[in-house]
C-alpha cells in the first residue's frame, strides 16, 4: 500500500471527523438561535460575543453531569447504544465526494474518503444500522417510555426507507450509477436532478427527515407523549452522544441531500476554473448547499408541529411510497424512450 | 345573537379540495409566516443590564410608612389583617409609654407586625384597607430565598428607614396620602 | 497474506457469533448476536469482492429484517417467567431434524470445490453491481422473476390476513 496515500486518506479522515463534529455542535448552536429568531425571542447570547461559546458550555455540562445507569437496565447494551448511534452517523461522511481533485505536492488528492462503487446503498446500509442505537439503548434502559421511542423509532425508519429506497432509485437509473461521485457528476455545472425529479425530491426530503427522527417526524423523542423517548434514562455524556448523533446525521443528510438533487459540488460556471481554485470553490459551494439544508431542516422543526402515529404510518405507506413507485415507473418510461428502446 | 365583534367566523366542515389535501401549500404558508419572523424585532429585555420600567401603580413589596416627623403611622387597628384575603398579615399592639412620641405617632402602635411574603398574593387590599396611611405596596420586587423562614418579613424590612424614605406620591391617589 | 488472515478472522469471529445465537439465554441477545454474524458475513463477502452482495445483506437482513425481529421481541417483552415450558419431545425431535438438516448440508457441500482461501473465482469483479445485473437479467432471468412472483404472492398473502374481517376457519 501506498504511504503517502495512506497518509492523505488519513488527515482526510481526521479533518471530516472534526469538521462533521464542529458543525454538529454550531448546529446545535444555531438551532436555538433560529427558534429564537422565529419566537421573536434573542436565543442563548450569554456565553461570548453573541453566545457563541454556548456549544462548548453545554459540552462541558454534559460531561460534568453524574453519569447515571438505572439499576434494571442491561448494562452494556446501555452503553452500546449511544455509542452505535454516534458511529454510524460519522461514519456516512466518508462515502461523500466533498470537491473537485486537488493537487498538492505533485499529487492528485481525491476529497473522498472511500469511492465505493455502490455508495449509495452504504448510506442507506448505515441509516438501517443506525436505528439499532436507538433501539438498543431504548432496550436496555427497561424503561416503558424508553421502549416505546425505540418501537416507534424502529417501525419508523423501516416505513421511511422504502419510500426513500425508491426514490434514491430513480436517481440511480437517471445517472446510471450507483456511486456518489459517478452521480455528482453527472449533474456538471447546472445540470442537477432537482429539474428533472422535483417529485422525487420532496419524497426523498421527507423520508429525510423521518429518518433522522427530526420534526415533524421526531415520535422517538416525543416529549409530550414519551417524555424523552428512546432516551428518557440516559443522562450525561450518553445523552449527549444520542443528541448529538442526531445533529451528525442531520449534516449527513443535508450533504446526501445536495448531492443527490443539487448537484453536490457542481455550481454553475464551474467551467471557468480549473485546478486548485476550483477545488477550493467546489468544496465551498458544497458546504453552502449543506449549510442551507440544514437550515431547511430547522426551519422545518421550529414551524410544523409533530405527527400523530397513524398519520405518520399513512404518509409513510399510503402516499409516499405510492407516488415513489410511479415516479419510479414514470421515469423508466421516459428513459426507455430516450435510449430508443421502442424504435425498433 | 348578532354578535359585538367582527372576529366572528362560520366553522364549516365541508371536505378538502384536491390543493387542500396535499397540504403543500398550507404547510409553505406557515414556513413563510415563519420566515417573516425571522426578520422580525424581538421583544426580549435582557433583565440584569435592562429593566423595565414599573407602572406607578405596580403592587410589589410592602412598606410601613413613617410620617413628616419620623414616627411610624401604623396603630395596629388590625384592619389590613382582616382585608388581607391570604391571611398573611399577623401584629402584635402595644400601648404608647410616655417618652416614645417621638417614635410613635397614634397612642398605640404595632410592637411586631409581619407580613409572609409567600402567602401574600400583592392584591393591595391591605393598602385600601389601611385609615392612617401606613401600609402600602411599592415598586420594589420581593428577592428569592433559600429558606421559606426568610419569606416572613418583620418591622426590620417593613418599615422605611427615616434617612432613605421610599416615595409613594405616584401611587394611585386615593386621597389619604401626605406629601412623603 | 494478510487477506488469509482476515478471512480467517472473520470467519472465526462469525462461527462464534452464529454459535452465540444458539446460546444464548434472552432472545434479544440471540438476535443481537445474529446482527453481529451478519456483519461478518458480509466481511467475508467484501474480501471475495463482493461488495454489491455485502451492503444488500446488511441492508436487508441487519437493517430491516433484523429490526423486525428484535421490533416483535421487544413488543413481547419475553423473560423467564412466561417463557412455556419446552416438553420433551419437542426437544428430541428439533434436535433430531436439526440432525437431518446437517446431513443434507453435508451431503450437498462434500463434492464441491473448496476455493483457497483469499482467491477469487475467475473474474475479479465478478461481484460488482454491472457484471451482478448482466447474470441476473440475462442469464437468471427465469428464477430471477419466479422469486419476484413468490414475494408478491406472499404480500398478497399478508395484505388479505391483515385485512380479513371474518377469521376463515369459523
Amino acid at each position: 500500500m501506498d504511504t503517502a496515500l495512506l497518509i492523505e486518506k488519513l488527515v482526510l479522515v481526521v479533518l471530516l471527523f472534526l469538521v462533521s463534529l464542529g458543525i454538529a455542535a454550531y448546529s446545535t448552536y444555531f438551532e436555538r438561535k433560529l427558534a429564537a429568531w422565529i419566537q421573536d425571542r434573542v436565543g442563548p447570547d450569554r456565553a461570548g460575543p453573541f453566545g457563541i461559546l454556548q456549544p462548548i458550555a453545554d459540552g462541558v455540562k454534559m460531561f460534568m453531569k453524574e453519569d447515571f445507569t438505572p439499576k434494571n437496565a442491561d448494562r452494556w447494551l446501555f452503553i452500546l447504544g449511544p455509542g452505535i448511534a454516534m458511529f454510524t452517523a460519522l461514519i456516512t461522511s466518508s462515502i461523500v465526494p466533498w470537491g473537485t481533485d486537488l493537487y498538492l505536492f505533485g499529487r492528485t488528492i481525491v476529497l473522498q474518503v472511500a469511492d465505493f462503487n455502490i455508495g449509495i446503498l452504504f448510506v442507506f446500509g448505515t441509516i438501517s444500522i443506525g436505528v439499532y442505537g436507538i433501539m438498543i439503548g431504548g432496550w436496555a434502559s427497561n424503561n416503558k417510555y424508553s421502549l416505546y421511542g425505540a418501537i416507534r423509532a424502529s417501525s419508523q425508519m423501516i416505513s421511511y426507507e422504502l419510500a426513500m429506497g425508491i426514490s434514491a432509485i430513480t436517481i440511480i437509473m437517471m445517472s446510471g450509477s450507483l456511486g456518489l461521485t459517478d452521480i455528482v457528476k453527472s449533474q456538471h455545472g447546472m445540470n442537477w436532478n432537482i429539474f428533472y425529479q422535483p417529485v422525487c425530491f420532496l419524497v426523498f426530503f421527507i423520508c429525510a427527515l423521518a429518518e433522522t427522527n427530526r420534526a415533524p417526524f421526531d415520535l422517538p423523542e416525543c416529549e409530550s407523549e414519551l417524555i424523552g423517548g428512546y432516551h428518557t434514562e440516559y443522562s450525561s455524556m450518553k445523552l449527549g452522544l444520542f443528541l448529538f448523533a442526531e445533529y451528525v446525521s442531520m449534516f449527513v443528510s443535508a450533504a446526501i441531500i445536495s448531492i443527490l438533487f443539487f448537484g453536490g459540488y457542481n455550481f454553475p460556471g464551474m467551467d471557468h476554473f480549473s485546478g486548485n481554485t476550483l477545488a477550493l470553490l467546489s468544496v465551498l459551494v458544497f458546504f453552502a448547499k449543506i449549510f442551507f439544508f440544514i437550515f431547511v431542516i430547522m426551519w422545518i422543526r421550529w414551524t410544523i408541529p409533530r405527527f400523530r402515529f397513524d398519520q405518520l404510518m399513512h404518509l409513510g405507506w399510503k402516499v409516499l411510497i405510492p407516488i415513489a413507485i410511479i415516479n419510479l415507473m414514470l421515469t423508466g418510461i421516459v428513459i426507455a424512450f430516450h435510449e430508443g428502446w421502442f424504435l425498433n | 345573537m348578532e354578535s359585538l365583534t367582527n372576529r366572528k367566523r362560520v366553522v364549516s366542515d365541508k371536505p378538502m379540495t384536491f390543493l387542500e389535501k396535499l397540504y403543500l401549500p398550507a404547510i409553505w404558508g406557515g414556513m413563510f409566516i415563519t420566515l417573516k419572523h425571522i426578520f422580525k424585532k424581538n421583544h426580549t429585555i435582557k433583565y440584569p443590564e435592562e429593566q423595565r420600567v414599573f407602572a406607578p401603580v405596580y403592587r410589589g413589596m410592602h412598606v410601613l410608612k413613617r410620617d413628616e416627623e419620623g414616627r411610624e403611622n401604623c396603630t395596629a387597628c388590625g384592619l389590613c389583617a382582616v382585608a388581607c384575603p391570604a391571611e398573611a398579615i399577623t401584629m402584635v399592639a402595644e400601648e404608647r409609654k410616655k417618652g416614645e412620641e417621638h417614635l410613635y405617632r397614634e397612642e398605640k402602635y404595632a410592637a411586631s407586625y409581619e407580613i409572609n411574603m409567600l402567602r401574600c398574593i400583592f392584591c393591595g387590599l391591605c393598602e385600601e384597607a389601611c385609615p392612617k396611611e401606613a401600609v402600602f405596596l411599592t415598586d420594589r420586587i420581593v428577592p428569592t430565598e433559600f429558606d421559606r423562614n426568610d419569606f416572613i418579613y418583620d418591622k426590620s424590612v417593613l418599615v422605611e428607614p427615616i434617612n432613605d424614605r421610599i416615595d409613594i406620591t405616584k401611587r394611585q391617589n386615593t386621597g389619604k396620602r401626605g406629601v412623603i | 497474506m494478510t487477506a488469509e488472515l482476515i478471512n480467517w478472522i472473520l470467519g472465526g469471529l462469525s462461527i462464534g457469533s452464529a454459535l452465540m445465537v444458539v446460546f444464548s439465554k434472552h432472545p434479544i441477545r440471540s438476535v443481537l448476536y445474529l446482527i453481529v454474524t451478519f456483519f461478518l458475513v458480509s466481511g467475508l463477502y467484501i474480501m471475495m469482492n463482493a461488495q454489491f452482495l455485502a451492503i444488500v445483506n446488511i441492508i436487508v437482513y441487519a437493517g430491516a429484517i433484523m429490526v423486525l425481529f428484535l421490533f416483535v421481541l421487544m413488543l413481547l417483552n419475553l423473560n423467564k417467567a412466561t417463557e412455556p415450558k419446552t416438553p420433551l419431545l419437542v426437544m428430541l425431535s428439533s434436535v433430531g431434524a436439526a440432525g437431518i438438516f446437517v446431513l443434507v448440508l453435508i451431503a450437498a457441500l462434500k463434492d464441491s470445490f473448496i476455493q483457497k482461501s483469499g482467491q477469487v473465482a475467475g473474474n475479479l469483479n465478478a461481484g460488482m453491481v454491472e457484471n451482478l445485473g448482466e447474470l441476473l437479467f440475462k442469464k437468471y432471468i427465469v428464477p430471477f422473476e419466479i422469486s419476484s412472483i413468490l414475494f408478491i404472492a406472499s404480500m398478497v398473502g399478508a395484505v388479505l390476513l391483515a385485512k380479513r374481517e371474518k377469521p376463515i376457519i369459523d
